[in-house]
């Protein structure tokens, strides 16, 4: 076998009944340009599917996307589950419409980062090469 | 981490079906770490029970969403299952979007089931190098079936051969002409021919065009490739799909099997040992003074690149007998 090959793969997941993906899908498109493999797994996911495909797909990253204003229930819920199944080595990070004073109660159950909508894809994709080196 | 304690460790839990260890192995197998080949040769002898089955076929034809439903009914019958989804990776970036598993949603919660996304890493022919070695952690692992899908274009259908012991060809009506859609190479290898969506209504002229054209084709040792319409939507054709994979099971089973597993072995053999040479010899050969003085002969034109090469290959053997 040849030299090592190691790729940053990455989990984009919308938790919830959310149906707009299109943010998701520039930030999947954004990170595979960036040379990473980008699992998608499409709408309507739950905390248990999100962290079952983690754990399947041995993902380095997750990031969830969420506008529907259910992340203070549905993150808290996933990161407790990716705790239960061994999985505190991935970076958890988040998107979409999270209003500014829930930031830091997130940050305390363990999401990496909070991105509004603005926010640029190289600052995305800084973020993941960084804190993937970190872990790794 | 201590190398041979992990390695077993691993390698304990994949003979286990444990789902962190499987994830794991099939990461650093893909990853070419240095202790992939340690747990491919621990593994290997612990392989041989699954059914491998491989989909192939032009995007578009409704690979992914036939495996959902072939691997419900599966699921149904008491097996378990692996699924391996290959995508493309992109020449420019090299990363690669991974989204068969949208269409296979309802299979992530099922315990039965493990889905492993792999991207083809440029490895040429539409599969992953890696692909290989992971579909035998899912047979090692316990899974009954364990299903590869792969690209679907250029020519996935020579490598699938190399990995898969039942291959099925996907092919959806209107999908251009459609006997043009069966490329060369995939009417040798099919064992079995898919027409989906066959609620469509040209589709029943897809199936009687496939059937012409497998008429005219040789029997392939005992075994003749017919083709069977299913609908993914309505389910039409499932249950017949999955009889007719039975069936090639067996019939491999009767013999078949072991002529094709020797020619995929000696293939695998000599695809092994090609790369573990040229790995060696080039190392060497790049740096040599022997090298240098024949590119800059090269750029002089003093002597072409093919007898430039039959000199160092010389000069290599000579060295090689030497000691």
């Amino acid at each position: 076998m040849s030299k090592s090959e190691k790729k940053i793969r990455v989990l984009i997941a919308k938790p919830g009944l959310d149906s707009h993906d299109r943010g998701a899908k520039v930030v999947a498109r954004a990170l595979r340009d960036a040379g990473m493999e980008v699992i998608y797994t499409g709408l309507r996911q739950t905390p248990e599917q999100i962290v079952e495909t983690a754990l399947q797909e041995d993902v380095d990253v997750i990031g969830l996307s969420i506008l529907s204003g259910a992340h203070n229930t549905l993150f808290p819920k996933t990161m407790q589950l990716l705790k239960k199944k061994g999985l505190t080595d991935v970076v958890v990070f988040a998107g979409g419409i999270i209003p500014e004073e829930d930031v830091p109660k997130l940050k305390k159950i363990g999401i990496r980062e909070v991105f509004g909508p603005g926010t640029t894809t190289s600052t995305l994709v800084q973020f993941v090469k960084k804190s993937v080196s970190k872990t790794k | 981490m201590t190398q041979t304690t992990s390695v077993q460790q691993l390698v304990r839990g994949v003979l286990h079906g444990e789902k962190r260890a499987i994830a794991k192995t099939i990461s650093i197998i893909e990853n070419n770490e240095p202790e992939a080949q340690k747990i491919v040769s621990l593994i290997y002898p612990k392989t041989g029970r699954a059914h491998i089955v491989g989909i192939t076929g032009p995007p578009g034809a409704g690979k992914s969403t036939l495996i959902e439903k072939l691997v419900k009914e599966l699921r149904n019958r008491g097996k378990t299952v692996g699924i391996v989804a290959v995508d493309p990776t992109s020449p420019f970036s090299g990363g690669a979007f991974l989204g068969d598993r949208v269409r296979m949603q309802d299979l992530s919660m099922d315990a039965g089931v493990y889905i492993r996304s792999m991207a083809t890493r440029n490895h040429p022919g539409g599969l992953a190098k890696a692909t290989k070695d992971a579909a035998r952690v899912l047979d090692a692992s316990g899974k009954d079936v364990v299903v590869v899908e792969t690209v679907g274009a250029g020519q996935s259908e020579v490598e699938v051969i190399k990995v898969a012991q039942t291959i099925l060809v996907v092919l959806a009506p209107g999908m251009g002409d459609d006997i043009q859609a069966i490329k060369a190479g995939q009417m040798e290898i099919g064992d079995i021919f898919v027409v989906n969506k066959g609620d469509r209504e040209n589709a029943d002229k897809a199936v009687s065009d496939i059937q012409a054209m497998l008429e005219l084709a040789p029997e392939k040792k005992g075994w003749k490739p017919t083709v069977i319409k299913t609908s993914a939507l309505t389910g039409e054709g499932i249950a017949d799909l999955l009889e007719r994979i039975d069936e090639h099971a067996k019939h491999l089973k009767k013999g078949a099997h072991d002529e094709r597993r020797k020619e995929r072995v000696e293939n695998e053999l000599a695809e092994a040992l090609t790369q573990k040479i040229t790995e060696s010899m080039m190392k060497e050969l790049k740096q040599s003074r022997e090298w240098k003085k024949l590119t800059e002969k090269i750029l002089s034109r003093e002597i072409d690149p093919y007898s430039a090469a039959d000199r160092l290959l010389e000069k290599q053997l000579k060295n090689t007998r030497k000691h």
